[in-house]
């Protein structure tokens, strides 16, 4: 047989039915859903008479709209508590498992998936956000959907689908002190753009991602979407299994067994062939930081802001004319030394527990700086729950940060949590584009330890100044 | 609904990396519906902070009533999945996005909302970022661009989804049909999440 890669043995094994001159149907094995993009598409179920196929394929939870201001207060905005409102009446409706706001198991829809072992090896997951590669760090084929298409896994558990090409992206050497996951993806998507991965689906191979913890790998997957590819993925090996064995949904006992002995077919074969590739030296990377209105955007914090000057392509000169402009920058200045007003450490990119023991191991004995708000978002209630067993709570509050309740909050400011006209912020969410965590706002993307040592010096920093 | 033809003055937006948070911000998806999501297209590249029209936006201009063809940069439609974002262009005429490439998941949204995503080599683009408010015909049966120079270009377009727009067929009809392919499939794959085999 042909060696196949990773993705095309997960593709292999999902495809129901295939005839010509369409695309092929792709059976999804778990279906992830949220209060934003599911309501148009329970209602294409009322309107045709159809049920949800297999609810306990599906599982909901509410994160997007969600205020991360204390459960106990009645929510103000009318208009998102209708929407959560509706995913209740939605789920209830249709027989799907709900994490609403009353339960523990509450949080960021790509952060409770792994955290309560739905996600596996070898699986097809989708959900109707971008953001969805983060189960890709399990060996999961994981892939954002628009709502027609949660229609449609809704009624059929399946997907019309072509399929994508593979584009190994290899990151070998040792991380320095002070560099962590999240300044690798930044560095992937600066170095290739954000359009470099469209049509593709990254494999993160190499002796870096190996060892590399899930969550750091989580981190890596979860902005794939910001190099231009629906999925990104790490092939199994045995951190991935003892991160899931005993989790809640993890199978259990003979399954169990059964389980490992599929999964360890997974990873790409030898000789198996990539569209494209790329290699990267982990060893030279600094800390990351974006300057710009794009992930793709980024520069290590010692370097400059690019000057439009330099560039011959024209419409490449005039947006980032039209970015420098946005974020009030001057082209040759660096970034590092800049007054920031704002400090968000949460996401589904950096809001796990291994996130916040970052962060907080700047933040301790430390305060915020006085100019600075800084906004601590835990990815779940689970997490949170960890957070304040090991006290790190305290050493946010301590230094005069907010620490809040779990939900995608100021990442893209849909609940209240936002940027204020003109503000900056440090943040270590996944999207720094115009407006995205308030209009007007002004993003500087970056890592939990970055994010920290700005929070306390006030300004953007290199960490490895505080370590 | 079907789509054939179209034949419309071009608005030119050229922008690169156009995402899907300045197509329609978040704020503007709290809705349950689609109803209503046309206001919130390019809300704030096309507003003021005090809701007044900005004049030198593209689709503010006086030429721009009627028009259903944006040209734009390459990688149109990137970052974030939200379908609202098809939604809002056609809610305000647009049926065709001609640009280099498109983010893959906004190109699977737009087929199944009545928006071609037209593709057209860097030449022909360079052409229609010359020519605002020229006249362009798009053939979807025939895939050509008939450009403003009177040359016709080749795009591509998935076949399925051609068919699926030009003879109205809907794709979740075409899904539900092969409920039995579906259900033998299913037989294989015995137990729920966690003991899927």
């Amino acid at each position: 047989m042909k060696p196949r890669t990773i993705v095309e043995k997960i593709w292999d094994s999902h495809v129901v039915a295939e005839k010509p001159g369409a695309p092929a149907l792709l059976y999804i094995d778990l279906h992830l859903t949220h209060e934003v993009t599911s309501p148009q598409a329970f209602s294409m179920l009322r309107e045709r008479g159809l049920k949800v196929r297999r609810p306990d394929l599906t599982i909901a939870t509410m994160d997007h709209s969600t205020p991360t201001t204390s459960r106990d207060l009645p929510m103000l905005d009318t208009v998102g508590k209708a929407q959560l409102d509706q995913m209740e009446k939605n789920c209830k409706d249709f027989g799907i498992r709900l994490y609403d706001l009353k339960t523990t198991k509450q949080g960021i829809v790509h952060v409770i998936g792994p955290e309560q072992g739905l996600t596996q090896p070898g699986m097809t997951i989708v959900c109707g956000d971008s953001h969805t590669a983060t189960h890709g760090a399990f060996g999961a084929l994981a892939f954002g959907i628009g709502t027609s298409q949660v229609g449609h896994v809704f009624a059929t558990q399946c997907l019309l689908q072509t399929p994508s090409k593979s584009y190994a992206i290899r990151v070998e050497g040792a991380l320095k002190p002070g560099v962590s996951a999240k300044d690798i993806i930044l560095a992937v998507i600066a170095k290739i753009g954000i359009g470099g991965g469209t049509g593709t689906v990254f494999e993160y191979q190499g002796s870096t991602i190996r060892s590399l913890s899930m969550e750091e790998r989580m981190t890596i997957c979860n902005m794939s979407i910001e190099g231009g590819a629906r999925a990104g993925l790490v092939a199994p090996d045995d951190t991935t299994y003892q991160y899931i064995n005993g989790r809640e949904f993890a199978p259990k006992g003979a399954d169990w067994d059964a389980a490992l002995a599929r999964w360890k077919q997974l990873p790409t074969d030898q000789g198996a062939q990539y569209a494209k590739e790329l290699t990267l030296d982990a060893s030279t990377l600094e800390p990351m930081v974006t300057f710009g209105t794009n992930p793709g955007m980024g520069i290590p914090i010692s370097g400059s802001i690019p000057d439009p000057a330099s560039m011959s392509d024209p419409i490449e000169k005039s947006d980032l004319i039209k970015a420098l402009k946005y974020m009030d920058l001057e082209p040759g200045r660096q970034l590092k030394g800049h007054k920031i007003d704002v400090v968000f450490v949460g996401s589904c990119t950096n809001s796990r527990i291994s996130d916040l023991r970052a962060a907080a191991s700047v933040m301790k004995g430390r305060k915020v700086n006085p100019s600075v708000r800084m906004l601590v978002v835990p990815g779940s209630m689970q997490v949170k729950k960890q957070a304040e067993a090991e006290g790190l709570d305290k050493i946010f509050r301590e230094a005069g940060a907010d620490f809040r309740e779990a939900g995608c909050s100021m990442c893209l400011a849909m609940n209240g949590d936002q940027l204020e006209p003109g503000e900056y912020s440090v943040s270590t969410s996944n999207r720094n584009f115009e407006g995205r965590q308030g209009k007007g706002g002004r993003t500087f993307l970056a890592s939990p330890l970055t994010a920290a040592a700005s929070a306390v010096t006030g300004v953007v920093t290199d960490v490895r100044t505080l370590l | 609904m079907k789509l054939e033809k179209i034949e419309s003055k071009i608005a030119v937006l050229p922008v690169d990396n156009i995402d899907t948070d300045q197509i329609i911000p978040a704020r503007y998806l709290k809705s349950i519906s689609k109803e209503g999501l046309g206001e919130g297209l390019f809300r704030d590249w096309r507003l003021n902070a005090d809701g007044t029209p900005k004049a030198d936006f593209v689709l503010n201009k006086p030429e721009a009533k009627g028009v259903q063809i944006l040209v734009t940069g390459d990688n149109f439609g990137c970052g974030s999945s939200r379908e609202h974002a098809p939604w809002a262009l056609v809610q305000n005429g647009i049926h065709a996005v001609i640009s280099t490439s498109f983010a893959d998941i906004f190109k699977g949204n737009a087929l199944k909302n009545q928006l071609l995503p037209v593709v057209v080599p860097a030449d022909a683009h360079a052409e229609l970022l010359k020519s605002p408010w020229a006249t362009v015909k798009i053939d979807l049966v025939a895939q050509t661009v008939t450009l403003p120079s009177g040359r016709a270009v080749e795009f591509p377009i998935d076949a399925f989804a051609k068919t699926c727009l030009v003879e109205g067929v809907d794709e979740l009809g075409y899904m539900i049909q092969q409920e039995p392919a579906i259900a033998a499939f299913e037989a294989k794959r015995v137990g729920s999440v966690n003991t899927l085999r």
